[in-house]
């Protein structure tokens, strides 16, 4: 009696000991993965140079934007597309990381929902007056508004640059374009200064494995962009996969058209960069979903995740590079090969979303319910 | 054999451990629901959703949209009264029936926890729980009895021995015991935890965890029945529970399991604790205690008795009920549910649900936020009969909305405790042409792997 008296005096003070929350011996972290060092992989060698890149790729659209008003021609028309498509590009990596400001501005619906409502954008020219914050106008800005008002208002260029200088209503089309320009840099620019004026480090601290911590809602979002933006919105809706038909005015870059390939591809390598940890401004790798998943395969000894999700992204990129540049083109003549590349994308998103997820034990829901 | 069972049923005991179990249980439900309503999860998981998922037979449970708050309100209030032992038996039957209301209104929200209170809510109902140290005792003496028939209380201990020991016996399987899976998965990801954090990333932590837990649950209920080891084996209740709630976001239920086990005690314990109550309470402790004098509680009928007999032989069998499907629990979670079945699986699904008309061959894909809330999401993605009664759902919907010749097909996959994921349900099949049953549902697809054991 006497001994299991003692022993349960001991358990109890032994768990009480075990659980007080207070660690004196700070250095024994070294053998568990550090998730602070993949936040801060994440937020300085990727996330803000790219925002960095795009912010100055921004920038120079909004001058050609400037140049072009002021001065109509083809020759300044051709430079403000060359300036539009550079950013567009540019903007595929960064649209994954909707944390932070970008969260709060709803930054990728802002900057590139698309089709774009041509309609409606006519008649928001007409009547002059319009305010983009609203959320019912995410689908007449951004990239895709400036792509129908920079290729898609007529088929030559000399009746393009007439909009903006002969037109009865030439100065309100100068407006809204220069408006265009002018939000998608400053939206940009708010992000930037939000990650380089403090946010950065914020992420960066909040290792919580709680949903709410850095890593849980990151993860989250990336998937969901990598579901829904790419896989489906690049490919998946233009390919007829969510309708009974294909949906070919749903392609990202509509008036553009052979630039859709471009984009899907500098998506697709911006999230497997992103997936491996690599340096936005150079060749190196660091702490990434990839090391984390190599780390916990080392404590479970299964099979190898990693390795199958870049294999899964090779085969994607594989598919997508036997496409048109135009995905319109690629609808008509066969649609077949936008299906196989969403398969492909699908097999991706199967392994992040359930098999990653698994492995990295991240939450897919926000609901903060009990459990067994 | 049957002398001894009568003079068994004939035994008496102190009422007061009956009595310490009643105040306590009804006042972790009344925290419990006040918990529940406070956190929002009324709205978020009865009212908001467009859709529930039923058990099989009981659809017609259903919420009632604002006036799911009462059906909550009268468990709360219900529960109160079981604490304060105020109009007993009405309460009782309250309490349970609308606890086990809101339990079936979805069975996303399913939990072993739940139907274990649910399962306490009902036995409580023909126990005389109120005989002492209660408000029907104290104003009708002739209700209040010092002593109670001992089958009373060791029914309640039958069942809580009846929890452990099947969670243990559950846990005997290569994929917990060899693989130690799940907890390989959930404990490295808990790093954040001071202390402990760092030891949850070493495999043998995630060994001794598993095993610790299985032999616990094991050994609990002989530890508490022995009497040298019950205050040794009450601390272990204490440790592992509280650990569990550290761990785990498993709410009030360790504090349920905790207080609950103070039924094993002798008689001592339970009259000291009603001492410190009637000091908090500023009641008469040496008045309540008189009142029930040395009377002895008898019981007027024999039905409460069978009830509790059968209540307890389909307790003992149905967690065996899986042995009657082929291929593998876990995957095809048939017989999994009511079993004491308590953190076994690491289960992550991806379900995507195509309408197609059967006639000219046009589909397309749903969307199942359009439909579900996100937690339904994910426990539909895993489970059969979420998947097929969400099927149906999506058939009547668009069938509704002017589609023909509606099949609805699943392109699904999951993965288990750290596996691989593989496809799940059968992608040919018209979900509109099966229907849910007890039978074995021949549309899963089988699992690629073996886990032994129970």
């Amino acid at each position: 009696m006497k001994y299991w008296k003692i022993a349960s005096l001991l358990l109890v003070l032994g768990i009480a000991i075990a659980c007080s929350s207070d660690s004196d011996n700070p250095e024994d972290t070294t053998d568990s993965f550090d998730r602070g060092a993949m936040l801060a992989n994440w937020a300085d060698n990727i996330i803000v140079p790219a925002y960095g890149s795009f912010n100055a790729d921004a920038s120079e659209m909004k001058t050609a934007t400037t140049v072009f008003n002021e001065n109509p021609t083809v020759e300044n028309l051709q430079a403000l597309r060359t300036a539009w498509k550079k950013a567009y590009v540019s903007f595929q990596n960064v649209s994954m990381f909707e944390i932070g400001k970008a969260e709060d501005v709803r930054f990728r619906n802002r900057l590139n929902i698309y089709p774009t409502n041509s309609s409606k954008i006519e008649e928001l020219i007409a009547n002059g007056s319009y305010d983009f914050s609203l959320p019912s106008n995410i689908d007449v800005q951004g990239f895709p508004a400036l792509d129908y008002l920079i290729n898609g208002l007529a088929t030559s260029d000399a009746e393009i640059i007439s909009f903006y200088s002969t037109h009865t209503n030439a100065e309100a089309y100068r407006n809204y374009l220069q408006l265009l320009s002018e939000t998608i840099s400053t939206l940009t620019n708010q992000v930037l200064t939000d990650w380089t004026g403090g946010y950065r480090d914020t992420f960066v601290a909040n290792t919580s494995a709680s949903a709410s911590g850095s890593v849980d809602k990151l993860t989250n979002d990336y998937i969901l962009y990598f579901e829904k933006s790419l896989r489906a919105g690049k490919v998946g809706i233009p390919a007829g996969v969510f309708s009974q038909q294909p949906l070919p005015q749903n392609v990202e870059g509509f008036y553009k058209k052979d630039i859709s390939k471009e984009l899907l591809l500098e998506a697709l390598d911006a999230s497997n960069d992103f997936f491996i940890g690599k340096n936005f401004n150079g060749n190196t790798n660091g702490q990434s979903f990839k090391s984390y998943l190599d780390y916990l395969n080392t404590i479970k000894n299964g099979g190898d995740l990693s390795s199958l999700i870049n294999a899964q992204f090779a085969a994607a990129k594989n598919k997508a590079n036997q496409l048109d540049a135009s995905f319109i083109q690629q609808i008509e003549t066969d649609n077949s090969k936008m299906q196989d590349t969403y398969d492909e994308l699908q097999r991706i998103v199967i392994l992040l979303k359930v098999d990653m997820v698994q492995a990295l034990d991240i939450s897919i829901d926000y609901v903060d319910s009990d459990g067994d | 054999m049957f002398g001894t069972v009568s003079r068994y049923l004939n035994k008496t005991t102190e009422a007061a451990p009956l009595a310490v179990f009643r105040v306590f249980f009804g006042l972790m439900m009344v925290l419990s629901i006040f918990r529940f309503w406070e956190k929002g999860w009324i709205d978020k998981l009865y009212i908001k959703p467009k859709f529930f998922f039923s058990y099989y037979g009981f659809d017609w449970v259903q919420p009632i949209g604002n006036y799911t708050y009462i059906i909550f309100a009268i468990c709360g209030i219900a529960s109160l009264f079981v604490a304060l032992g105020y109009k007993y038996r009405i309460s009782i039957i309250l309490f349970f029936l609308s606890f086990t209301y809101i339990e079936l209104m979805d069975k996303t929200t399913y939990l072993n926890h739940y139907y274990f209170i649910s399962c306490v809510g009902f036995l409580m109902v023909f126990l005389p729980a109120n005989a002492y140290f209660s408000v029907d005792a104290y104003k009708n003496p002739s209700k209040a009895f010092q002593k109670i028939p001992k089958w009373t209380v060791d029914c309640i201990k039958l069942l809580l021995c009846t929890v452990y020991f099947y969670a243990g016996l559950a846990k005997l399987n290569s994929d917990w015991l060899l693989k130690a899976m799940p907890l390989k998965i959930w404990l490295p990801s808990k790093y954040d935890i001071p202390f402990l954090g760092n030891l949850f990333q070493q495999e043998w932590v995630h060994y001794a965890f598993s095993w610790s837990g299985a032999l616990y649950d094991l050994a609990i209920p002989f530890l508490l029945l022995y009497k040298r080891t019950r205050w040794f084996a009450f601390a272990l209740v204490v440790v592992f529970h509280v650990l569990t709630r550290v761990l785990f976001p498993i709410g009030m239920f360790p504090y349920i399991m905790i207080v609950s086990a103070l039924i094993f005690f002798d008689a001592g314990v339970h009259h000291k604790i009603i001492r410190s109550l009637s000091k908090i309470l500023r009641v008469d402790y040496q008045r309540i205690i008189s009142v029930a004098e040395t009377k002895k509680y008898r019981f007027t009928s024999k039905i409460g008795l069978i009830v509790i007999a059968l209540f307890f032989m389909v307790q003992l069998l149905l967690p065996w009920r899986y042995l009657a499907y082929p291929n593998e629990l876990f995957w095809n979670e048939e017989g999994y549910r009511f079993s004491w079945r308590v953190m076994l699986m690491e289960k992550a699904g991806y379900a995507q649900f195509k309408v197609v008309d059967e006639k000219t061959g046009n589909r397309f894909y749903v969307n199942n936020k359009d439909f579900l809330t996100p937690f339904q999401e994910k426990q539909m993605s895993t489970q059969p009969d979420f998947i097929l009664q969400y099927a149906h759902y999506l058939g009547k919907h668009f069938a509704s909305q002017g589609h023909k010749n509606v099949a609805i097909y699943v392109e699904s996959f999951v993965a288990l405790n750290g596996r691989l994921s593989q496809p799940y349900i059968d992608p040919n099949v018209d979900l509109m042409k099966e229907r849910e049953s007890f039978a074995h549902k021949d549309w899963v697809l089988p699992f690629n792997d073996k886990i032994k054991g129970l």
